[in-house]
């Protein structure tokens, strides 16, 4: 028994081994630089720091990234409609809370309506993104580009192109702070969306259905599966996962603007997704990588701004360090030292055999 | 005369291996000018490596190849030294580009230059007479797309000729051709043959063969079996040729009796002119408990395809399945799993394993499918059933946990076999479910076969392997150019009778 433990501990010491690796350079960075990154204090009864903030600010982009990973292990393709996905969902609630009005200061709707409204949603729009590519076999790229340029237009049909307010504190409690407890909401909605999505994979057999489907889908059908519903299902959850990520979004700034909330994010989930050490080719996935590259971004982020760089310089800082990271876990440079250190042996035997 | 034609092509004691496998040990190749000279052999004979080797996709490590104006051997390390040689393959699948105009696709990569720029016209001119030339007559400036597959084929071969004419290769040309088309395409090839063309013919159509070809070359399990006029070889003895059985020495081999459960006569399963247009046409097909029901045939007969029909890996077109006598519609595989029959496909690596997943999750995937995704067998039962399943068919494997991409072909293939006996299905389609593996492991899975019907399942045995078949099945069905065209009854089988259905003689009754 202990040692089927030893082996499971080895595999997923191994998968989620570089992920871990990136966001502790990443963090051991801010040691040398900002040795006040990793204070944290308790000012009006909730902590602050540079490390509840990661926490807090990444909670959107961990729950988005469990969506991608789904959709990303069993269509080998990406939902880059996220954005835009979370922009309407965020819209529905704030349009239906508000009652419409551009500023308005009590709930017109009760609060429950709203939030199933905004995931209903984005699952509704998941779905339509399920249908395309499992059904129509449109190329997922393609497919949730519809929805990518579409979805932000519909927000603004929604809120008649202006940003609608919502000054109702409750509202931002959501993306904020529930009076008595310490620690930022979004961080709780963040791991109840993880524990409900791990749940799901180890109680239920989605997990092995949608690696079956992403490794081999002709395999997959012969053993029974129905390729296109899973995929179908996948893109449906990656919806419903953007609805709640817009209500998020939403009430941190308890108003929808269409056009910017949730502005390229989908790139950011995508890459937490690669970043996670999971093949965007599809098959096998790990949802605990695709979290860890989802906090690493976002402490990434946070590093940049601790260490003074503008916010329109932040991106060509960004780009470098992913490129090093994506650098580190490709497997092709792997392969390249691995040729490196071989080389001399090979042309010695290579003579030999001539 | 004509007939006393010049070499153009010779291959002299080619060899190559593959890691651990010699693809081509020893192999002579003639080939002359103005013959059409048919390549024939069965799956894994090395029809494709020869060819390939002749043009220069693989290497080789032993032999010569000359061709009639060179003084020195030649070795060609690409397709385009060979085209230059004057080797052109037309495979298959034409590998041009459908969006282009047919003379674009004639002349691209060496279009007619004046002033730095394509001269269209000329170029339209030369692809109207080239293919005039060649008695084809259609407007050379629309795109390729607007012309049916047999036109496209012709198309890639008039480039062929063009380019270099001395040797032209045709693989498989016919697989997706209707018979009209065939006979446009054979037409076109005599044209070529009159002009001096040597063209070398793969096919496995027997048919196509005899009307077509001067020469066959039989090749089996890498080597070569002989050379043979077409005229001096009838269908079965180059069956048996293909087959690796001399059919003078064969001998019936009965089956000792007493092996085979009696079929117990219940019909399990009943097509009636079922089929699926393109891959196997209208056939009748009962089925009764306990037997090995054997399907034999040349490769692309259509033996797989069959299968397939019944399972609903393929849709039926046509016909009605019966189901222990109720009429079922499979509009998936899972239809087919409920309604109790499990299909081992032909091709392991891209059909049947999961390569990623572990033997664990390779074994229970089929049952857990069924279940539905809601009822998850738990950890403790998966461990059960795949450490049951490892110890009864002798799976090697150092954990259940282990990729099964990590495994042999051999225990890949078990695994496979455990995950559809898993299921307990009371109809098994197992297709070529010992191609590549190891003899020890092959008699297992005979054995197995044999014991399953013995049990009461009804099993569907497939093989390109006669000995074998006759070793397992209790009767056999007879498939020729996508058509079931007969049934052989136990007292009836015989390596000979078989080879004789095959050939499309009449089956002994």
């Amino acid at each position: 028994m202990s040692r089927i433990k030893n082996v499971i501990i080895k595999i997923t010491g191994y998968r989620l081994f570089l992920p871990l690796l990136c966001l502790a350079i990443v963090l051991l960075v801010n040691i040398i630089k900002t040795p006040s990154f990793f204070e944290i204090t308790i000012k009006n009864g909730v902590f602050y720091g540079y490390i509840v903030d990661i926490i807090n600010r990444s909670s959107e982009l961990v729950i988005l990234s469990i969506g991608m990973t789904l959709v990303v292990a069993a269509s080998g393709g990406t939902d880059i409609s996220v954005g835009a996905v979370s922009a309407v969902s965020g819209a529905v609630a704030i349009f239906i809370l508000g009652g419409g009005q551009t500023s308005t200061d009590f709930y017109h709707a009760p609060y429950l309506l709203g939030v199933l409204a905004a995931i209903g949603v984005g699952a509704l729009l998941g779905a339509w993104n399920g249908f395309l590519v499992a059904k129509m076999r449109i190329q997922p790229m393609v497919a949730t580009l519809i929805l990518y340029t579409a979805g932000r237009g519909i927000a603004q049909l929604i809120t008649k192109g202006q940003i609608l307010y919502l000054r109702v504190d409750h509202f931002k409690q959501l993306g904020g702070f529930i009076p008595g407890i310490p620690l930022p909401t979004p961080v709780f909605v963040a791991i109840l969306c993880i524990l409900v999505t791990m749940l799901l994979l180890k109680k239920t057999a989605l997990g092995l259905y949608v690696q079956t489907v992403g490794i081999n889908s002709r395999a997959a059908r012969l053993v029974g599966l129905n390729s296109t519903m899973i995929k179908f299902l996948t893109y449906t959850f990656c919806g419903l996962c953007s609805g709640i990520a817009g209500m998020i979004i939403t009430s941190r700034v308890y108003s929808i603007d269409a056009n910017n909330a949730g502005l390229n994010i989908e790139l950011d989930a995508i890459l937490a997704v690669a970043l996670g050490g999971n093949s965007l080719g599809g098959g096998k996935f790990s949802l605990l990588g695709s979290v860890i590259g989802a906090v690493t971004i976002q402490a990434l982020t946070t590093t940049l701004y601790a260490m003074k760089v503008s916010a329109d310089q932040l991106y060509v800082y960004k780009a470098i360090v992913v490129i090093l990271i994506v650098a580190l876990q490709s497997s092709e440079l792997k392969r390249m030292l691995r040729n490196l250190r071989g080389r001399s042996q090979v042309t010695q035997t290579g003579k030999e055999v001539a | 005369m004509e007939c006393e034609n010049k070499v153009v092509l010779t291959m002299r004691h080619i060899s190559k291996n593959f890691p651990g496998v010699v693809a081509l040990s020893n192999v002579d190749f003639t080939l002359r000018a103005g013959e059409i000279h048919a390549l024939m052999g069965e799956n894994g004979a090395g029809k494709s490596t020869l060819i390939k080797v002749l043009t220069g996709v693989e290497e080789f490590e032993a032999g010569e190849i000359r061709v009639i104006d060179k003084k020195e051997p030649i070795i060609n390390k690409s397709p385009h030294e060979a085209q230059e040689n004057g080797i052109s393959t037309v495979y298959q699948e034409v590998n041009l580009c459908p969006n282009l105009t047919v003379a674009e696709n004639l002349f691209i990569g060496r279009e007619p230059m004046k002033r730095g720029m394509i001269d269209w016209k000329t170029m339209n001119k030369k692809s109207k007479e080239l293919l005039m030339n060649l008695d084809i007559d259609i407007d050379v400036a629309m795109a390729l797309e607007n012309y049916s597959l047999a036109i496209q084929q012709m198309i890639a071969i008039a480039r062929a000729v063009d380019m270099s004419a001395r040797v032209l290769i045709l693989d498989e040309p016919t697989s997706s051709l209707d018979d009209n088309e065939v006979e446009k395409l054979f037409q076109l090839m005599r044209h070529l043959k009159s002009k001096g063309v040597g063209i070398i013919f793969v096919t496995h159509f027997l048919e196509q063969v005899y009307e077509v070809c001067d020469r066959i070359t039989v090749l089996r399990n890498g080597s070569l079996v002989g050379e043979f006029e077409v005229g001096k070889l009838p269908r079965v003895q180059l069956v048996a040729k293909m087959m690796g059985k001399d059919f003078d020495d064969l001998a019936s081999i009965k089956k000792s009796s007493g092996n085979q459960a009696a079929a117990s006569g219940e019909v399990l399963i009943s097509a009636k002119q079922l089929s699926h247009s393109g891959t196997i046409k209208p056939f009748d097909l009962d089925i009764h408990k306990g037997e090995v029901i054997g399907l034999t045939g040349l490769l692309g007969s259509g033996r797989s395809e069959l299968a397939r029909t019944i399972y609903g890996a393929d849709r039926a077109d046509t016909g009605e399945l019966q189901v222990k006598g109720k009429k079922v519609l499979f509009g998936a595989p899972i239809d087919a799993m409920k309604a109790g029959m499990g299909y081992l496909p032909e091709n392991r690596k891209e059909e049947g394993i999961i390569a990623d997943l572990s033997v664990r999750e390779n074994i229970i995937i089929a049952l857990q499918a069924k279940r539905g995704m809601f009822r998850l067998l738990s950890r403790k039962e998966q461990e059960e059933f795949t450490d049951k399943y490892i110890g009864l068919l002798k799976i090697k494997t150092s954990d259940r946990e282990v990729p099964i991409r990590q495994l042999s072909g051999g225990n890949q293939q078990k695994v496979i076999l455990g995950r559809w006996l898993l299921n307990n299905p009371d109809f098994l389609i197992l297709d070529e479910p010992t191609r590549g593996i190891d003899v020890g492991t092959k008699a297992e899975i005979q054995k197995l076969v044999v014991q399953l019907a013995q049990e009461g399942m009804a099993v569907m045995f497939i093989s390109s392997e006669i000995e074998e078949m006759l070793r397992t099945c209790s009767r056999m069905v007879v498939l020729r150019d996508r058509c079931m065209v007969g049934e052989l009854q136990e007292e009836q089988l015989g390596q000979d009778s078989i080879m004789r259905a095959i050939a499309g003689g009449a089956v002994n009754e």
